[in-house]
């Protein structure tokens, strides 16, 4: 685990260093350059305001009114249904929407039940294998300004659907075979 | 299809707040919702004016277009309507292994050059291409090698096995990953016009 830990540490550093040295010996006047780029990311960042606040404000309504707390009543039975514990349907109902909303919901998880329980191994499995879809969404297209997402939203969900029924799969596969020894 | 959604969370939360009396609290959301999004894209500031500087150095000195030739027959697969050795499959090359490494902070601001890149190749303006959409499929499917924060919370509880759900997330990711590339493409005909 360590060296993996220090791997991805040194990752950034190397790549900056690269970047900069390729430039200089490709005889580019690296902080000239840096510097006329740096301006276009300046804009990107303050371009995105508005497509974030109308995001999280109707997001904030919804999940503060208890609206979502009742959605999940609402969809409890289905995710059962399909195999899913009750406890995971409010992280997996969160998930697409608010990134810190689910890393609470994750972390609170693995506090109740303990990180190597088996809801435990799930919510961390569902954490990690998803996105916020709506978050990704709403930044990737409103930094190149673009108002009209297509099937963006369908083919987000579904993949977070399918990441969650598979993490709970793979963990009941995996204990299950733990068991048969 | 944006505009119902995002009526429908609007509506429903009102809705909701004014049968159970919550109507205080959503007033409060939605002013901290406000605060918290500029917050991050003041937060996001830093980090993107840093990426986009050294991108521009990258891009001077050829380093996207040599990293557009050398994945250009991997990520031609999934991008076929990007010419090859352009920029653009630069950029989208750089951007996804930055996810896959789990580079966090950097990974957003690369995709987001990856989205300027490939709209400057987007004919229709206001409406997001083919390659855009599966961009944002595969980046929504959000592909990671190293889990570290999860992997951070684990260690905190005092996992036996913090690192044991690598494996499991990988293979869960892998497939999430496919399943939004195959919808991408099944939908992203029908979609045309959306």
């Amino acid at each position: 685990m360590k060296i993996i830990t220090y791997m991805s540490n040194l990752v950034i550093p190397l790549i900056i260093a690269i970047i900069c040295v390729t430039g200089y010996i490709k005889k580019i006047k690296i902080y000239e350059a840096f510097i006329e780029g740096a301006k276009e990311g300046f804009t990107t960042a303050v371009r995105l305001i508005p497509f974030l606040v109308g995001m999280f404000v109707a997001i904030g309504i919804f999940r503060e009114s208890g609206a979502l707390s009742i959605l999940t009543r609402v969809l409890s039975p289905i995710g059962v249904y399909l195999g899913m514990p009750e406890e995971l349907l409010p992280l997996a109902l969160i998930r697409p929407l608010s990134g810190t909303g689910a890393l609470e919901i994750t972390t609170d998880l693995v506090r109740k039940f303990g990180p190597d329980s088996i809801i435990g191994r799930m919510a961390c499995t569902m954490q990690a294998s998803s996105e916020t879809t709506i978050y990704v969404i709403t930044v990737y297209f409103g930094a190149v300004g673009i108002k009209k997402i297509r099937h963006s939203l369908v083919t987000g969900l579904l993949a977070d659907a399918s990441a969650f029924l598979l993490s709970v799969a793979i963990w009941r596969i995996i204990i299950g075979l733990g068991t048969m020894n | 299809m944006i505009n119902i959604i995002w009526l429908a969370l609007i509506i429903l939360g009102v809705l909701t707040a004014t049968v159970t009396g919550t109507s205080a609290e959503i007033t409060g959301a939605a002013i901290n919702s406000a605060n918290a999004a500029v917050n991050i894209c003041l937060g996001f500031i830093g980090i993107m004016t840093l990426w986009s500087g050294l991108m521009k150095i990258a891009d001077l000195a050829g380093l996207t277009r040599w990293l557009a030739k050398v994945f250009a027959p991997v990520v031609r697969l999934f991008f076929p309507s990007l010419p090859k050795d352009h920029p653009a499959l630069g950029a989208v090359t750089i951007s996804i292994a930055a996810n896959l490494m789990g580079m966090g902070s950097a990974a957003t601001p690369l995709g987001l050059k990856a989205m300027g890149e490939l709209s400057r190749l987007n004919k229709a303006g206001d409406i997001p291409s083919d390659a855009m959409c599966t961009f944002v499929a595969i980046s929504t499917a959000g592909i990671t090698l190293v889990p570290t924060t999860i992997i951070a919370i684990r260690t905190q509880y005092y996992s036996r096995n913090p690192a044991e759900i690598i494996m499991p997330i990988i293979l869960t990711n892998i497939i999430a990953t496919l399943v939004a590339i195959l919808a991408d493409k099944f939908f992203s005909p029908i979609s045309k016009r959306g």
